[in-house]
């Protein structure tokens, strides 16, 4: 008995294990860096290596914690609330992630929606195609869209050739340009999630709407659409959050007029320097996200299996 | 519950002579045969292919007005394709399909009379119970208050009361069973389908819910139609069955029609155990037939089907109907042969023993335990007879 015991002892140890080494992994490496990031938020810029104060000096004992503690300041967040380029920033964020998070949601359903529907042979075969793209560098893929949407490239030259436009068009360096890249490279995340909840409804529940009374569009937005609200909920989420973090898209296929947040935070801190503002900048964003995070999380938790 | 509430506008005339005690043969004829006049439902040749497949073919049935009419067939016969062409999900390639006299097969499912209970209950996860089941009426356009009043009687009568607000993955398997028969139940259809409704149960639970089901339609009234591989079910549920192999229809009868006069060897096979004596006839009198059957011997049958003399026939034996004893039968009059026990299936309540003829046939009998056996009295390897009178067996041509 005491060597069942000690069994059962050891696999709760090791359960115990497995749970703890992803925790590990965040601790190590979200926790820490995060709290350095807050800490540097907190701290002023200095002409110096590394370009900040209060540096935490352990030989000072007591006193060094208490001066380290009293150097840390809220002015950088006073200047993102005082410097309306900061706010402009990260509402445009907002609504380029929205906009297209509401594109991807009108070009991804009716495609998880097809995908799901294909004969099961053919669905495997589709998927691929669909996660195909990430086999190739993110950036290349960027610059190749570069290469099309510029004035002499292949977008411009086939809206020719079909007569459509007489003149070329600039795409590049305008916002449809920022569109076009954002929607073509998150389409997947958007796709997947749905499809994966599409694919698993039963699909004696449309027959057994019909059945009961009801036409076969009405269904889809009775029974259909209620039943992949999930994978809308988080494919949404999966597309809106990075959206709104994104750098090399609007860097690269966007102009220089108004900038995104994940710009603004690359020039605080590769252009200006300003290790402590940009840290800000990074921490309001987080702030800023965790809030849909937060309603996703409710909603979950609130229908924990109404899937089933 | 004596009164059905809201249901009584719902039941016909017919519907209300109807009720009788299930599971009485001679008592659900009779009744069967009242509405004989007016078939509710009629297939008129109907096929349906799938690619090669042929599904149904040629099929014609009629089902009556407030009948309990069970599809009893092996997997694959095509019963629930004949389901679901009734329901409208599949459309018949040949033939018609009547409703009330009037041709169904171009109208589609939402706007038929008739509503399905699916195999999987099919229920929609994202609703209540009280959603599901109203979810029918709502498409009706119906006024709030009487869907309301229509959604909780429906509730009441499959004693659901309580669980309106739950979602149907808080309920147990029983539980969704009764909410997918509320969902029909509430739309009052002309005809209710059931595709295999109780196989999803476990056996405790589907004896019961098979007399609740039972004892609802004689309530109610309605026409149900139902589809089962479980002869059991089609036996105790059904007024009538249609038994179905390769999509034709084998025989239609009452319970104790298709048990006790198979028209098939088939048919026989099918529903419930049998032994088959291959034969050839000797002769047929007034009181009856003799055949030769050159595993068996003579035997004698009080029978006298449209044969001639020398034809090949096959007699038909219920195990239950064999007396198996370890002495020869003193009358002359029975049937009889004799053999050696090489298995015995011991079931709780009967035994049921294999034996191997001096013919070479395999024959089995079934006896009542009647007594607490602990020591049997016929056991393995023993030398038994078995014997049946001549009104026991039955002789197949086919």
């Amino acid at each position: 008995m005491s060597e069942k015991t000690s069994i059962a002892a050891n696999r709760s140890w090791a359960a115990r294990l497995v749970v703890l080494a992803p925790y590990a992994w965040l601790i190590a490496f979200f926790l820490v860096p995060f709290l350095i990031v807050l800490k540097l938020s907190l701290s002023q810029t200095a002409l110096a290596q590394p370009p900040y104060t209060p540096l935490f000096d352990l030989s000072a004992g007591w006193q060094g914690l208490k001066d380290f503690l009293s150097g840390l300041k809220l002015d950088t967040y006073a200047l993102l609330l005082s410097d309306s380029l900061y706010l402009t920033s990260y509402l445009r964020s907002l609504e380029i992630a929205a906009a297209s998070t509401l594109m991807l949601l009108l070009l991804g359903f009716p495609v998880a929606y097809g995908l799901a529907r294909m004969p099961r042979r053919l669905q495997s075969v589709l998927v691929v195609l669909v996660i195909l793209p990430f086999w190739t560098s993110f950036l290349i893929r960027i610059y190749a869209w570069i290469n099309i949407l510029q004035r002499e490239g292949l977008l411009n030259d086939t809206l020719i050739a079909l007569g459509i436009v007489q003149e070329p068009l600039t795409w590049l360096a305008t916002d449809t340009a920022i569109y076009i890249g954002i929607v073509y490279s998150y389409l997947p995340f958007m796709v997947l999630p749905i499809y994966a909840t599409l694919e698993k409804m039963d699909e004696s529940l449309l027959e057994a709407a019909a059945d009961l009374g009801c036409p076969r569009w009405k269904a889809f937005w009775l029974v259909t659409v209620p039943l992949a609200l999930p994978g809308v909920v988080a494919g949404a989420l999966l597309c809106f959050i990075p959206i709104v973090g994104e750098f090399v898209i609007p860097d690269l296929l966007g102009g220089s007029g108004s900038v995104m947040i994940g710009q603004t935070l690359w020039i605080e801190f590769f252009g200006n320097r300003d290790w402590p503002v940009a840290s800000a900048v990074a921490v309001m964003l987080l702030l800023l996200l965790i809030v849909p995070l937060m309603i996703y999380q409710h909603m979950q938790a609130r229908e924990p299996e109404s899937n089933r | 519950m004596d009164r059905i509430p809201g249901f009584e506008g719902g039941m016909t005339a017919d519907a209300v002579s109807s009720k009788r005690p299930k599971n009485d043969g001679a008592g659900a004829s009779a009744a069967s045969r009242n509405n004989a006049a007016r078939p509710l439902v009629r297939f008129e040749g109907v096929t349906k292919r799938f690619g090669e497949f042929t599904a149904i073919e040629r099929l014609s049935l009629d089902i009556r007005e407030g009948e309990f009419f069970a599809l009893l067939g092996p997997s694959g016969c095509g019963k629930t394709t004949l389901l679901r062409m009734l329901a409208g999900f599949e459309t018949p390639d040949e033939g018609r399909i009547l409703l009330d006299g009037a041709d169904i097969s171009g109208v589609p499912p939402y706007r038929r009379p008739v509503n399905m209970m699916f195999q999987s209950y099919a229920l929609f996860p994202h609703l209540t119970v009280e959603g599901n089941v109203a979810f029918g009426l709502r498409q009706d356009g119906l006024p709030k208050d009487e869907i309301a009043a229509r959604v909780s009687d429906a509730l009441a009568l499959v004693k659901l009361a309580g669980l309106a607000a739950r979602k149907p993955h808080q309920l147990s398997g029983g539980q969704r069973q009764r909410v997918a028969l509320a969902r029909c139940l509430v739309k009052r259809p002309r005809v209710l389908l059931l595709d295999e409704p109780l196989a999803a149960l476990d056996r405790r639970l589907r004896e019961e819910t098979r007399f609740e089901l039972a004892d609802l339609q004689s309530r109610l009234g309605l026409t149900f139609v139902i589809v089962t591989h479980d002869q059991e079910e089609a036996m105790s549920l059904a007024d009538r069955i249609g038994v179905m192999d390769h999509g034709r229809l084998m025989q239609v009868g009452t319970p104790p029609e298709i048990y006790e006069q198979p028209n098939s060897r088939w048919v026989a096979q099918f529903v419930g155990d049998i032994n088959v004596i291959e034969g050839q006839i000797v002769s047929i009198g007034a009181d009856g037939m003799l055949i030769d059957s050159a595993a068996a011997g003579r035997i004698h049958l009080k029978q006298t089907p449209q044969a001639e003399p020398g034809g090949t026939v096959w007699v038909a034996l219920r195990p239950e109907k064999l007396r198996i004893a370890l002495d020869p039968p003193a009358s002359t009059e029975a049937n009889c042969i004799a053999g050696q026990v090489w298995d015995i299936g011991y079931l709780g309540d009967v035994s049921v023993y294999k034996v191997r003829t001096d013919g070479g046939l395999e024959i089995k009998a079934a006896a009542a335990n009647m007594t607490r056996l602990v020591e049997r009295p016929i056991t393995w390897d023993d030398r038994v007879w078995l014997s049946w009178a001549p009104e026991a067996g039955l002789v197949l041509t086919r």
